[in-house]
């Protein structure tokens, strides 16, 4: 059943990509057709991998074609279908999104090209979660590339979006390659391309190659997962996509790496040696911190949206460094507390950034800018849109008693439990890593009150944000399926953690969850012996009954006694967009604390008539310095080049050169083949 | 059921403390600088007073300006019940604990934030920035504050932290203690905005960061939102005297034991009280751009603690 299920919706995708393709001249019926076939696929995909997941099997599926090096061989273990149904419920409220967004495209753009792109990348995705053989997984992972530069460069006229899709690209493919070489090296010594013969294969390797191929992968899905500093590709090319798209590349495709990453760490590896773990965490305490400082800097509301996608990601790997560290020191048990933050926060996070995402869009969508400085006021045009916006905002920030809040809760516990583990210094790094984590999610917070108030509270700052109007009811409908899911995911972590266990089974050999459930199925606890618990029920409940019982009569009452009036306006006549905080001056303490990191540099010109106090005209430049850019990418492209130039002499463009080029290749394979 | 007797007699203990302790520093420091003072009962006038009045609201304002009071009240609400104050057990520590606290009262703040922003006048977005800022920057010397003190009850449970302090009544002495506390007193001065971090008694342009947020809260919505700044202010004194130095703490909320709590309680608070009205009289606020650095240090004392747990 799971497997019908599954081949069912992979089917269904492809049918509605060729669907699309060929009504590509009647723009209604390829944007219906698309965006319904993704809608039932994604469907279908979550049905076989919730199934999947109560059964607590693996399903194993070789479709009849291939030979013994690539067989299309797939397999649904708990860890695959844990990411299909997170890719199935972020597909499907994206896919329901589309009915409505895609419509403003229709007769503009190629909407049966975008249809097509749109369920390939579905289709890739559901394979790279689920592909058990090295080069049926290497092929899905390029279709995904593919499609997904296809997707990001969509709108191809505006040169940002082609810069952005090719740099992605580039990117994308080094990153292959890493991959590649890990896991021939793998192969090579399994003597099997087949990801079962993997398991627990890498531990028995000698130190150097364990090592070596552990830093592959480590690159190699890091860049497709943003991390920090192989991340540049990821906030040029999430907001240049049509916003759609940017839920998907953030809330799932990025997540493809984090995948790779559980599937090599705790699946191919036994119990790692303990400076893998120790990287891992220090990466995502770097990830997590920059991404939040760098986006706290942004006023593009999608390259605002893109930076917090790189502090998730290294919240996630706090989680799944720990666990390894865990592995290491031979703690299975907080292993397991580790990776289910991880794993928890992964899902946390597809679902509140693809809200904020869709948001984003919807915002967007009718206010025709990113800019943040340009909006205002949308919470009385657009209130629906404001209310899912707002749920993500406080989820993201990690504030009970919302999803994210869970996760990040989890993640204390599991750093704060390291702590006994060992004896040696390493033991300082977690409540360092901590502390870290703390002060990430108080920026988040900073941040998403100003990526909420600045958007949608006051005056509206610009004609066009005056004009905005609400969002299709189809749009609303994706938003509200993520709204849900935020909550959801908050309030029934006693009964998700469940879900964890057959993934922890089946990587670490133990089952946490009976031991976090406390207090009858009411409160989560980390399942160490004298943990705290945390009851988000509780809360909600408390929250709810408080409102109702108090809340409610005393405003219903206290209306009748208030009156509105105009808001203090500094003495001037009215109060105007002008007078209103900008989101520049709202992060301006963090860049002057921040100095350091950022080396703002700013540039004021005012024109005056009389005195230099009375200026008719300011022009205020302010840009931050794009460090890794600038010193890591920068030198690493001019080297590139350079070798490029001298490279140009063998390449005469002689056809007998080229010929003794081969010939002596030929030779030199040869000679090797014979000495091998 | 006793959980919810519990809850009801702390909460009443909260709503009806809060103001007092707010008073009492107010006088103390009155006294201080050889003022009078309007009495330690002002603040409870001022509340019923606002209760009674009407309200103006800010025609740009939208409906987050009228939800944030009660977000704000409830969210202060609820940490303040998972804090143990005269009991070791604390009544709804199952729904929380020491992080649980400040995420609550991370949410109050957000909200706090928001409703600076939704007026549309300057003055709030200068607040909301402002608060911000500081209390991101208080929070990991605040984090690593209470994962000394967790890591010594090995949990980060209220109720399990200080049953685990409960007959070590030296035990603050202990240099990792002693360490976290001083962290955790200057976060308490950044978080409750109090001198030299942010002055509750300006409304200087140039100076305020809490009474800018709220500047145009009048009536019953200012008295909800002053009501819990001075819950929150008891909330972190309380957490801190408790966490640190829980001495009087009773074993449960019933019999004549509570008494002696309730009195050890306030003999506490009073004696934090003092320090609190001394560190405000002797020093000048800072400029907001030095405030960084004091959070600085206090990271790095919650540093030393941490190192100090395994040194000592």
């Amino acid at each position: 059943m799971i497997s019908q299920f599954f081949l069912s919706g992979i089917v269904i995708w492809l049918a509605g990509a060729m669907a699309s393709l060929v009504l590509w001249r009647k723009p209604v019926a390829a944007r219906r057709v698309a965006c319904a076939a993704a809608l039932a696929g994604s469907l279908l995909d979550l049905s076989a991998s919730v199934f999947a997941i109560f059964g607590s099997s693996s399903t194993v599926i070789c479709l009849p074609f291939g030979n013994p090096v690539f067989s299309w061989s797939l397999r649904i273990d708990p860890l695959s279908a844990y990411f299909n149904v997170t890719l199935g419920v972020l597909a499907a409220a994206v896919s329901l999104y589309s009915f409505g967004y895609l419509r403003e495209m229709e007769g503009r753009r190629n909407l049966g090209a975008f249809g097509f792109f749109f369920n390939v990348l579905l289709m890739s995705l559901a394979l790279v979660f689920t592909a058990s053989n090295v080069f049926f997984f290497l092929v899905a992972w390029e279709v995904m590339a593919l499609s997904a530069f296809c997707l990001v460069s969509f709108e191809h006229e505006k040169k940002e979006a082609r810069n952005a899709g090719v740099l992605f690209l580039v990117m994308s493919h080094a990153g292959t390659g890493l991959l590649l070489i890990a896991f021939l090296l793998l192969a090579s010594a399994s003597g099997s391309l087949d990801f079962s013969s993997f398991h627990l294969l890498a531990s028995s390797l000698s130190p150097l190659q364990q090592g070596a191929i552990f830093l592959l992968f480590l690159c190699g899905f890091g860049v497709k997962a943003g991390l920090v500093p192989v991340h540049i590709w990821l906030p040029e090319a999430h907001p240049v996509a049509p916003s759609n798209v940017s839920a998907l590349m953030s809330g799932i495709v990025i997540k493809t790496g984090i995948y790779g990453m559980a599937r090599v760490f705790f699946d191919f590896y036994g119990a790692p040696p303990i400076w893998m773990g120790t990287v891992v965490l220090a990466l995502g305490v770097v990830s997590a911190l920059l991404g939040v400082l760098y986006a706290l800097m942004e006023h593009d509301l999608k390259r605002l949206l893109a930076w917090h996608s790189i502090e998730n990601i290294g919240i996630i790997l706090m989680g799944f460094g720990a666990a390894l560290m865990f592995r290491a020191l031979g703690q299975p048990n907080l292993a397991a507390l580790a990776l289910i933050a991880g794993l928890y926060h992964t899902f946390n996070h597809a679902t509140f950034k693809g809200l904020l995402f869709l948001g984003a869009g919807s915002v967007v969508h009718s206010t025709h800018t990113r800019n943040m400085e340009k909006m205002g006021g949308l919470i009385r045009l657009m209130p629906v849109t404001a209310i899912c916006f707002l749920v993500g905002a406080v989820a993201i920030s990690g504030l009970p008693p919302l999803n994210g809040f869970v996760s990040e809760w989890l993640t204390y516990q599991a750093l704060l439990a390291g702590f006994g583990t060992t004896q040696s210094l390493t033991r300082l790094m977690f409540p360092i890593a901590g502390s870290l984590l703390a002060l990430t999610a108080a920026l988040a917070a900073a941040c998403f009150v100003k990526a909420f108030a600045i958007p949608f509270l006051a005056l509206p700052r610009s004609e066009q944000a005056a004009d905005a109007r609400e969002a299709s009811p189809s749009m609303l409908a994706g938003m509200s399926v993520l709204a849900v899911g935020c909550v959801a995911l908050g309030l029934g972590a006693t009964w998700l953690v469940r879900v964890f266990d057959p993934i922890t089974q089946q990587t670490l050999g133990v089952s946490a969850s009976s031991a976090m459930v406390a207090a009858r199925g009411l409160a989560l606890s980390p399942g160490t012996p004298h943990g705290g618990t945390i009851s988000t029920v509780g809360m909600a409940l408390l929250f709810l009954f408080a409102g109702a019982a108090f809340a409610l009569p005393l405003a219903i009452r206290w209306r009748r006694r208030s009156v509105k009036g105009p808001a203090w306006d500094c003495g001037l006549p009215g109060l105007t967009a002008d007078n209103e905080y900008t989101a520049t001056a709202f992060s301006k303490p963090l860049r002057l604390i921040f100095s350091a990191l950022y080396r703002p540099r700013r540039e004021i010109q005012a024109e005056y008539e009389v005195s230099p106090y009375y200026p008719s005209a300011i022009r205020f430049e302010s840009e931050i310095e794009p460090t890794f850019e600038k010193h890591l990418y920068e030198p690493l492209w001019q080297r590139i080049k350079a070798a490029a130039e001298r490279m140009r002499a063998i390449q005469a463009g002689s056809i007998n050169a080229y010929l003794a080029y081969i010939f002596i290749t030929l030779i030199l394979l040869l000679l090797f083949g014979v000495r091998g | 059921m006793t959980r919810i007797i519990e809850s009801a007699a702390q909460l009443f203990l909260l709503l009806a403390l809060a103001p007092l302790v707010t008073g009492v520093i107010r006088t103390l420091k009155a006294r201080l600088q050889t003022r009078r003072g309007p009495g330690i009962f002002q603040p409870y006038r001022n509340l019923f007073k606002l209760f009674r009045k009407g309200m103006v609201i800010p025609e740009t304002a939208s409906w987050i300006f009228a939800a944030t009071p009660w977000f704000l009240f409830f969210s202060t609400i609820l940490a303040g019940l998972m804090i143990p104050m005269v009991a070791a057990d604390a009544p709804l520590g199952l729904f929380g604990g020491a992080l649980a606290v400040i995420y609550l009262l991370g949410l109050g703040r957000f909200f706090l934030a928001l409703s600076g922003l939704d007026t549309g006048s300057s003055f709030g977005g200068l607040g909301s920035s402002r608060e911000m800022t500081i209390s991101a920057l208080a929070e990991p010397a605040m984090m690593l504050a209470i994962f000394t003190v967790a890591i010594g009850a090995g949990s980060t449970g209220l109720t399990q932290i200080a049953g685990a302090a409960i007959g070590q009544t030296w035990r603050f002495l202990a240099p990792a203690q002693m360490f976290a506390f001083a962290a955790f007193a200057l976060v308490l001065i950044a978080e409750t905005g109090r001198i030299p971090v942010d002055n509750p008694a300006t409304h200087l342009e140039l100076t305020m960061i809490h009474e800018a947020m709220i500047l145009e809260y009048s009536g019953p919505y200012l008295a909800l939102v002053e009501w819990a700044a001075s819950i929150k202010q008891l909330v972190l004194m309380t957490l801190l005297i408790n966490c640190f130095w829980p001495i009087g703490l009773q074993p449960t909320w019933f019999g004549f034991g509570a008494l002696i709590g309730i009195g050890w309680l306030i003999a506490k608070l009073l004696l934090l009280s003092c320090a609190i009205v001394l560190l405000e009289t002797v020093n000048a606020k800072m400029r907001l751009f030095r405030v960084p650095e004091l959070l600085a240090v206090a990271f790095t004392l919650g540093s030393l603690a941490l190192v100090s747990t395994f040194l000592f």
